[in-house]
Order: C-alpha cells, then sequence, then structure tokens
C-alpha cells in the first residue's frame, strides 16, 4: 500500500470541505473494497476520508412510504433491521447474502453503491425497486446514477448520504454465486411495484447493472413465472471469463428471474 | 504518522503508527498478539478475524487508524494466562478442531462471534453457511463444526463471553 493521509471528519459538511481540499482523495467507510485495491496498489489515493465515524449516517428508517438506509449502514445492519425485514424482505435477504459475515460487519450500502462494481449485489436492488440515492448536493434516481463498469454520476466532491426505497408490492433476489469470491456470477432482483414490474440484473453486463425490457413488458401483463417462458436474453453485451461464458450468463439470467418471481410470489 | 488509542483485551494502548498499518499488523508487530495470523491478505481466509466492538471482522482488511477510539478483542483476550481456556478453545482442543493450527484462532473468534449473534444451540448447517468466511486446509471442517456446536453449549454455562 503506499502512503497517505488520514482524514475523520465528524460531519458530512467536513468531509465534503476535505475532498474539496484535497485532490484525488478517496472516501472510505467499510474499506473492503478499497483497502485490497489499495493493497494491491491499484489505487493509491494521497488522502483517505473515513466516514464511519459520522453520526447518524447509519440511520435505518421509515420516512413516509418509502424506506431510507444511511449511507455507512452495514451490511450487516441492512440484513438484521427489523425495519428492512418489515418494509422490504428482499433487500434484507439480499444484504444477508454479500460476502461473508465478517465482511458484512464492515461493507456499506453507500460504498458499495459508490464502487458500482459490476458484480455487486445492491446495484441491482436500487435499480429493480427504482430508489433514489441521496448526496450532500442533490438526489439522483437509480437510472442516472449507475454510468456503466465502476462509474457513477457521482462528482469528486459528492458524498452519497442515503438511499431511498419506495416499497414495492412484492420482491425477491435470486443469486447465483461465484463459489470462491461470494461475487454474483449472476443476480436478479424483480420487483413488481404499484405501476410497473422491474427487472435488474447484476454481475453479467459487461458495462455493470442493466433491466430487461422484454422480461418486464412480459410481467407486466402477468406477474407469473409461466410469461418468461420462451423469452430468451441474448448473449450479446455480457460478461464472459473462466467463471462462465456470456451465453451461459444470458441462459442463468432466465433461470434466476422465473426463481425470482416464484420466489415474490411465494412470499404472500 | 497518527497516534491512535484504543483498548485491545481490555487494556488501553496507544501507538504511533503510519495510517497504512493494517489493524493485523499493529496486533502482530507493535503489540506482538501474535496469535491472530496473517492468511491469504485478501479478506477471504479468515484467518486474521479479531472482534471491533464485538463484531468478527477481517484485520487484514482494516486499518489500524480506524480501530482509534475502539475495543479489539483477539484470541490471547480470550482466557487469561494459565486461566483455564475459553470453553470454545476447550472445544477445538477437546474434538480435535484443528491440525496444523495456522486457522485457528480466526476459526475460535469467528465461532464466539456466531454465538453472540445465533445463540448456543447450532445446527450443522447454520455453522458451514457462518463459516462461510474461513478457511481450513487441513481438517475438512468436520471437527471444527463439532467443535463450535459443543463450544456453543459449554458457553452457556461459563462465565466468559
Amino acid at each position: 500500500m503506499y502512503e497517505f493521509k488520514y482524514h475523520r471528519p465528524g460531519t458530512v459538511r467536513q468531509a465534503a470541505n476535505l475532498l474539496v481540499k484535497n485532490e484525488d482523495a478517496k472516501l472510505i467507510a467499510g474499506g473492503h473494497t478499497l483497502i485490497p485495491v489499495m493493497k494491491q496498489r491499484l489505487a493509491s489515493p494521497p488522502h483517505l476520508v473515513d466516514l464511519s465515524h459520522i453520526e447518524g449516517l447509519n440511520t435505518i428508517e421509515m420516512k413516509g412510504r418509502s424506506l431510507v438506509i444511511g449511507a455507512t449502514a452495514r451490511h450487516a445492519e441492512v440484513a438484521t433491521s427489523a425495519v428492512v425485514g418489515e418494509a422490504i424482505p428482499a433487500l434484507a435477504n439480499l444484504a444477508g447474502q454479500i460476502g461473508d459475515p465478517a465482511v458484512r460487519h464492515k461493507g456499506t450500502i453507500g460504498g458499495s453503491l459508490a464502487n458500482n462494481d459490476p458484480t455487486a449485489d445492491y446495484p441491482a436492488a436500487v435499480l429493480a425497486l427504482g430508489a433514489t440515492i441521496v448526496t450532500n448536493k442533490r438526489r439522483l434516481k437509480a437510472e442516472e446514477f449507475f454510468q456503466g463498469l465502476f462509474s457513477t454520476a457521482l462528482e469528486a466532491d459528492e458524498i452519497i448520504t442515503k438511499v431511498m426505497f419506495p416499497l414495492p408490492k412484492k420482491a425477491a433476489y435470486i443469486k447465483f454465486r461465484n463459489q470462491a469470491s461470494r461475487y454474483a456470477l449472476v443476480g436478479v432482483f424483480v420487483a413488481r411495484r404499484p405501476s410497473d414490474v422491474r427487472v435488474a440484473v447484476t454481475g453479467a453486463g459487461s458495462d455493470g447493472v442493466f433491466r430487461v425490457d422484454a422480461f418486464e413488458e412480459a410481467l407486466k401483463k402477468r406477474f407469473s413465472s409461466k410469461v418468461l417462458e420462451g423469452i430468451d436474453v441474448p448473449a450479446e453485451g455480457l460478461n464472459s471469463d473462466i467463471h462462465g461464458s456470456a451465453e451461459y450468463r444470458a441462459h442463468l439470467i432466465g433461470v434466476l428471474t422465473r426463481r425470482a418471481v416464484d420466489a415474490a410470489n411465494a412470499k404472500e | 504518522m497518527a497516534k491512535i488509542s484504543l483498548i485491545v483485551n481490555g487494556n488501553p494502548v496507544t501507538g504511533n503508527v503510519d495510517p497504512r498499518t493494517l489493524l493485523v499488523q499493529f496486533l502482530r508487530e507493535n503489540l506482538r498478539l501474535t496469535g491472530t495470523h496473517v492468511g491469504c491478505d485478501t479478506s477471504q481466509c479468515g484467518a486474521c478475524v479479531v472482534h471491533l466492538d464485538g463484531k468478527a471482522v477481517k484485520s487484514c482488511t482494516t486499518l489500524a487508524v480506524m480501530a482509534d477510539g475502539h475495543e479489539v478483542k483477539t484470541i490471547e483476550g480470550l482466557a487469561a494466562d494459565g486461566a483455564p481456556l475459553h470453553p470454545m478453545q476447550e472445544a477445538f482442543r477437546e474434538h480435535h478442531g484443528l491440525q496444523c493450527g495456522f486457522c485457528t484462532p480466526g476459526m475460535i473468534m469467528t465461532a464466539i462471534d456466531i454465538v453472540h449473534r445465533k445463540g448456543h444451540e447450532l445446527d450443522d448447517h447454520t455453522i458451514r453457511e457462518e463459516l462461510e468466511g474461513n478457511l481450513c486446509r487441513c481438517t475438512g471442517y468436520q471437527n471444527i463444526v463439532a467443535s463450535i456446536a459443543a463450544g456453543a453449549k459449554a458457553m452457556a454455562k461459563s462465565d466468559l463471553a
């Protein structure tokens, strides 16, 4: 790891000021992506700004008809939160599948989203549920937030403060894990929302998380896994690597979406 | 350099560290608490698991400066020198839950964390799921699972948490 200066701000405003003052500074909260990347010397930020001690930034609560999760809420907190379990059980279930128990004690929702790893779990939930990402500057819709591989709409001095999830009628997340890394080889989050149905896929797209329009249209007419039979997802634009070919991933998207729809329907 | 002060195994400690020092390095090299091991150094194997504010974390993926003001417990903090072993340590001894012993400190710290979260009656399936982040290359896990099930029960009757 290369040298850096460590900062521990007490407020989001202080953290933002540190970002403005120190060029190429990076935010850290759980550190479970950033520290490994820094150890490999793939990243060498000269300044680290630690958000994990900012009070109130990890709050999980219902606000009106939205579930609001603070940026530094850890995966274990989301997975075991009674509020999340009541409001969107599929989201608690997703958080409980990230990494392993020790990783879940450190990793945060804000960190996962800001990193936008193409195989991370949270992006699928945020896109399928139509969540809003709130920063110290503005509110971003999921569609505008994710901008391809490891890139987001976040500006250099912008900090995610919370994520607002509108409540779906039904939802489920099914993940096909890479056995070694526990990242999603393919993960599908299906949400039946009051006005539409969304199917978001992580792990498979060479450009990050994406929605499957053909599935969404069919499911909007009738929310049953049966309507998906015969609709194929093209392998074009999907990842191909030692873990699976693009064709295999395309096949998995269909299988996992059907399972997710069945799981969402079973929860009634 | 950064000044840090934290509680390790119940004792206040201070240090002057380069911010890039990992918690595991600080424990092993500054405090000479070498029971916590570095295995893969990539947050996968769990040999470095310690408790940070009572929760199992991978100390190879935590900066020492991030632990400033917090409380750390390592394998050395489970039982006093010369005193009887912690019931989870005793269960690993009794059930032959180790061979080479390299993964054992992390296994035991994870096992105790499982008991804190899931209680004293643990079935094999739960234990195996929860051990996802701890690798052992010797035992084939069978005896580790047996040790944790027995240690979890024994902890119910012990004063050591």
